[in-house]
């Protein structure tokens, strides 16, 4: 028991990596940089696979294991402690975190090797793994939101990386301004929390929930506003409509960055935080169905975006909003379970389609646009087959990780709502088009760049290996709910089933499959709607860009308006200037500057100053310099006192 | 034996002040003025003397003593600086002196 007695090691591992790169890593050479880097994470992660060990150990009603260390705030009521708690949730996250953040360490030695400021992407990369590991193992909202603006700090400092390019700068303030708006949901989520359990510790609030009949311990009222300001924050750090479009410009930021930050493991903080707070949400059905509907507009609406772009970050850029969408679509419907499955199988596809499309963007020089490259199949074969991996889970294709996920997920939600399940369907043929529009696009057809100025080479082993690690996670990583399909246990589901049963009511058990043999089953999640939309996407991707490439252009002649509306992200960005950003530089400058700081501030403390000013400069006639004068007023002030002492005497007489 | 009662020390004492006063305000003469400074002083003693006769106790004559020694080192100084500022402006008239203003 001795990782899960001292669970600050997890923790203390990679912030001590990041002090020590970030405060002397200037002096060292990219051996040591790389040693203290990888170094760090990688004893994280060994530390979680034997906390997992000891954690398999633990009897049932052990969990969740809770680890308090020192109280951090008390005032009055409200009292936080540095507490850190595991249960089966926090298992699955720390699993994909670490080993993720591991690989993408390694791939970094070799995508960053020519990079200045190498000792300080390392530091700010273990941070982020610091900061992320506080996210999920806290055991109470505060320190759980103490993670929470860590990793949006660390998103910050790694979109901005190349501090000297204009867009990078701007990418990063817009990330961290954008997410700040749905954090201050959060904030008074967190309060509201506190003012209606007196606790913000997970257990206690979860305790009360469950303990009190349902609608009597708290006002549904309440707790759906707790949800949804909750949710707020979800949205802006998971990038859902509508605050998504931090995300696709956080892409300015170097490739290891989007893949774990952007795509595996920041922007599903927030999926993790609904599912952590499934008790509260799962007595909220209102904030539920919100969930639920935002869930699946972002990911179809994210998914139509994506079939234009041009930018290979980009178009992986809206998958991911897209793909986020599908996992709160999951938790909407309470297929919690799925939805956190979704979280962990996109973190294995969707990180190694970053780092693939990073090693093509490696091999061509830098160069991301699609138009630009094509053919690059035979050239680089490893980042080819593990991407073309990767699109085949992300797509759905059976047999790999995204398959199983998001089939639970849109099973789900066609149990609840057909217009939901209606939607997630056709996003999922979205999708798999333009996925497969990008391995086309960039694999497939004439190379279209210059052969005499780009000379296309396959990344170093420290580039593939982790895309080959990735690659078979992608395959093999949906294999545990597999039995599922033939009507058996889905384990992935049964592992988590503790955390998201305990407090909820119980789900009905549905007959459904009963009648079924496991063949009949088998064929019908095989010949599924999710399936054959799958395949639909992929095949009219085959004949847009394979078959006959005129197609797309003169479709898109055909289709002007929409086109045009599609090709600039629906004017989102530039509504939001013309709605947003500019009436408040207006109100700024206008009001705040010319009149609140320039009239009344400026005008108070001049005001004081020359106040102070005009009367001294009167004043100081009084030291004339003639001593007499002096005299008459020390005589004068003399008389004074006494006249005053004698009256004040008589006054007490 | 009839003693004198303590109003005529008194009055004195507040005659003596007054003229003090007089003369510290309208007097040019630093050396006056300073005399004038003194006279307040010793008006203050007698008055303290006075009372410390009157209610038989100590601690008024204690003050005189603090007073005279005070005046003592007072008058050291007070002269040093008399005979510097003679040295320096050829003059004593009070009005003269007026470098140090604002």
């Amino acid at each position: 028991m001795f990782i899960l007695d001292h669970l600050w090691i997890i923790l203390a591992l990679p912030l001590l990596g990041a002090a020590i790169n970030g405060l002397c890593g200037k002096k060292f050479s990219k051996t040591i940089v790389n040693s203290i880097g990888i170094g760090s994470v990688a004893l994280a992660f060994v530390s979680v696979a034997e906390g997992v060990r000891e954690f398999s150990q633990l009897s049932a009603d052990q969990i969740p294991w809770m680890k308090s260390y020192f109280t951090w705030i008390t005032a009055g009521q409200f009292k936080v402690d540095f507490a850190l708690q595991v249960d089966q949730l926090t298992i699955v996250m720390l699993g994909v975190v670490t080993f993720v953040s591991l690989l993408v360490h390694i791939y970094s030695t070799g995508y960053m090797a020519h990079e200045e400021g190498y000792y300080r992407f390392f530091s700010y990369l273990n941070l982020f793994v610091f900061f992320m590991l506080t996210l999920v193992l806290a055991a109470n909202v505060v320190l759980m939101f103490v993670g929470w603006e860590g990793v949006g700090l660390c998103s910050y400092l790694l979109i901005g990386f190349w501090f000297l390019k204009q867009s990078a700068i701007s990418a990063g303030k817009k990330a961290f301004i954008t997410t700040r708006i749905g954090d201050f949901g959060f904030t008074i989520g967190i309060l509201l929390l506190f003012w209606t359990f007196r606790s913000v510790d997970f257990g206690t609030i979860f305790k009360q929930l469950v303990s009190a009949p349902p609608d009597a311990a708290v006002p549904t009222g309440v707790l759906t506003t707790i949800c949804l300001l909750l949710f707020t924050g979800a949205i802006g750090k998971s990038a859902q409509l509508p605050l998504y479009v931090w995300l696709p410009d956080a892409m300015e930021g170097p490739t290891p960055v989007s893949a774990l930050i952007h795509a595996a493991t920041m922007v599903t903080a927030g999926v993790y935080m609904v599912a952590r707070m499934n008790p509260l949400f799962s007595r909220a059905p209102v904030a539920l169905f919100v969930v639920a509907v935002v869930g699946a507009l972002t990911a179809f609406f994210a998914a139509t975006i994506g079939l234009v772009q041009t930018d290979i970050k980009k178009v992986l850029a809206y998958s991911t909003v897209s793909q986020l969408g599908y996992m709160f679509l999951g938790l909407g419907v309470k297929a919690y379970a799925s939805g956190v499955f979704h979280l962990m199988t996109h973190a294995f596809f969707k990180g190694l389609l970053f780092l693939a499309a990073g090693s093509v963007i490696h091999a061509m020089g830098g160069d991301q646009e699609m138009p630009h490259m094509g053919g690059l199949r035979s050239k680089i074969p490893i980042t080819f087959w593990t991407m073309f991996i990767a699109t085949f889970a992300i797509a759905g294709i059976p047999g790999f990780a995204g398959f199983f996920s998001k089939d639970e997920i849109l099973d789900a939600a066609r149990s609840v709502d057909i217009w939901l399940w209606l939607l997630g369907l056709i996003g999922a043929g979205l999708t798999s088009f333009y996925m497969f529009r990008l391995i086309f696009l960039t694999f497939f057809g004439k190379p279209r760049y210059d052969e005499h100025q780009v000379h296309v080479h396959e990344s170093p082993r420290s580039m593939t290996v982790p895309l080959i690690i990735l690659a078979i996670l992608s395959t093999v990583g949906g294999w545990v709910a597999a039995p599922h399909l033939v009507g058996g246990t889905d384990y992935f589901e049964k592992f988590l089933h503790p955390v998201f049963a305990i407090y909820a009511p119980p789900i009905a058990e549905g007959p459904a499959e009963a009648f079924e043999s496991p063949g009949m089953t088998l064929l019908h999640a095989l010949a599924g709607w999710p399936v054959l939309i799958a395949l639909a996407g992929l095949l009219v991707a085959w004949w847009f860009y394979i078959k006959s490439p005129q197609t797309p252009k003169k479709l898109a002649d055909s289709l002007r308006a929409p086109y045009t509306l599609v090709l600039h992200k629906y004017y989102v960005d530039e509504i939001y200037n013309a709605a947003i950003v500019q009436p408040l530089l207006w109100i700024s400058t206008n009001v705040l500057w010319h009149v609140v700081d320039e009239s009344v501030i400026d005008g108070t403390v001049n005001g004081v100053a020359r106040l102070a000013r005009e009367s001294g400069s009167e004043l100081r006639e009084i030291q004339s310099g003639n001593a007499r004068s002096y005299a008459t007023w020390v005589v004068i002030g003399a008389v004074g006192v006494t006249v005053l002492m004698i009256g004040l005497w008589g006054m007490v007489r | 034996m009839s003693t004198v009662p303590i109003s005529y020390y008194l009055v004195l004492s507040a005659i003596l002040f007054g003229l003090g006063i007089v003369a510290f305000v309208f007097k040019r003469n630093i050396i006056t003025i300073f005399m004038a400074i003194e006279l307040m002083l010793n008006a203050v003693n007698l008055a303290f003397v006075a009372f410390a006769r009157a209610h038989n106790q100590l601690d008024g004559l204690v003050f005189v003593f603090f007073v005279i020694v005070v005046a003592a080192a007072e008058a050291a100084v007070g002269l040093a600086i008399v005979i510097t500022v003679y040295q320096n402006r050829q003059t004593l008239n009070i009005e003269r002196i007026n470098l140090l203003k604002f």
